[in-house]
């Protein structure tokens, strides 16, 4: 066998002995790499909900409260299958509106999760105003249920 | 044709032959991306629609996207010179991913600071530590490490081995950035281009790739330039360099 055989055994080997390596590596770490909870996984008990932990979904329609304060919002954040009430105190995001995408860092006070940020997450679907519109209105005609917004959260599709 | 036989391919891995090759092509690369720069900005920002949320703030994603595909196809293509340099021991190809790798770093620095600045507006925040950022920034670090430790070794054969190792261990780090978004909740959006299609408009899509080819060609211009200095240090010693330093650097 030629040397340069024995080092092209040992880079491909190598690399993929450290591929099988990373692909276990990131299976037992799998709980760690998610940035944030959805409610169902909340339900199921899968978020450490004795401390702080991140909450994402989306924004349920018609839910958004202001209260009386003037810069307290209480929300309900959805994935379509489960809902948690949201109390925030602070300055949102300018994509958060009803419908979108959020995720909040906070935890369960009296059956409230009180948020300390919320940040906006939005989808990978870019389309101009009009053509949003006429979306909206041929689902409209329509009359489906499908909704333009796809589910900003993975862990109701797991 | 001179050009169809194994023998023209084979010689231009000699430095020698490449070294005037490449000062030829660069300026047309060169040329090419500033071209593609100028099409693609001009699409980007006036002919493409605003988006129907974000309005006009998604169009960094026209500067985000191509660095931070470039920054990860660079790291791709430097091991590939690397780990040939490496099992084939061609001195060029160890010269080629010394000259790939500030670029490659400095799309990665360019992606990172660009999408924080894209964070801040949509999501609400500079920086969060979700798998697809936090896998980008370790992207930035590979490409630093593998700088430094082909320059903190004096022995020039040595110095490319353990870098080149350095980088290939590294290399498993570009399916984790690639599909971060798709195997974790992520912040980061997922892909909007897919095998399952492109979720943009033609316009945003035509200047989005356009300026991916942009980077790219400027990338093989700036790569072509370095490489000619990286060939003249290495074989300072061989007659053809000196000749060529003689005769006034031409």
């Amino acid at each position: 066998m030629k040397s340069r055989h024995k080092r092209l055994m040992f880079v491909g080997g190598g690399l993929a002995g450290l591929a099988i390596v990373a692909a276990l590596l990131l299976q037992a770490f799998n709980s760690n790499m998610v940035f944030f909870f959805s409610p169902s996984d909340v339900a199921q008990g899968k978020a450490p909900t004795a401390k702080s932990f991140r909450l994402g979904g989306l924004v349920e329609d018609g839910s958004v409260q202001r209260q009386e304060d003037g810069i307290t919002v209480n929300f309900v954040v959805t994935d379509k299958a489960k809902s948690i009430p949201v109390s925030y105190k602070g300055i949102l995001p300018d994509l958060f509106r009803e419908g979108q995408g959020v995720i909040a860092q906070g935890k369960f006070e009296q059956g409230y999760f009180v948020a300390d940020e919320v940040l906006a997450k939005h989808d990978e679907e870019y389309m101009a105003p009009e053509v949003a519109d006429a979306l909206k209105k041929a689902e409209a005609n329509a009359g489906s249920m499908a909704t333009v917004q796809t589910v900003g959260t993975k862990g109701t599709a797991q | 044709m001179q050009i169809f036989t194994k023998a023209f391919w084979l010689q231009l891995s000699s430095p020698k032959v490449f070294y005037p090759v490449a000062g030829k092509l660069a300026p047309w690369f060169a040329i090419a991306a500033a071209i593609l720069f100028v099409i693609g900005l001009y699409v980007g920002f006036f002919v493409a629609p605003p988006d129907y949320q974000q309005k006009d703030s998604y169009r960094i994603m026209f500067i985000h996207v191509p660095l931070a595909w470039m920054a990860m196809f660079v790291y791709i293509v430097m091991c590939g010179y690397a780990a040939i340099g490496l099992i084939w021991k061609t001195r060029l190809s160890t010269m080629m991913a010394s000259a790939l790798a500030p670029t490659g770093a400095m799309l990665t620095f360019l992606g990172l600071w660009t999408g924080a600045l894209w964070g801040k507006p949509t999501w609400g925040a500079y920086w969060v530590w979700d798998a697809r950022l936090t896998s980008f920034l370790i992207l930035l670090f590979l490409y630093m490490g593998y700088m430094a430790l082909e320059n903190a070794i004096d022995d020039p054969q040595r110095a490319s081995r353990a870098s080149a190792l350095l980088g290939l261990v590294g290399i498993v780090n570009i399916p984790i950035i690639y599909f971060s978004v798709k195997w974790w909740n992520t912040l980061h959006q997922g892909m909007s281009v897919s095998t399952s299609g492109i979720s943009m408009e033609p316009s945003m899509k035509i200047a989005m790739f356009t300026l991916a080819f942009a980077v790219w060609f400027y990338t093989i211009a700036i790569a072509l330039t370095r490489v000619r200095s990286i060939i003249l240090e290495r074989e300072r010693h061989a007659a053809w360099v000196v000749d060529l330093a003689k005769a006034g650097g031409r």
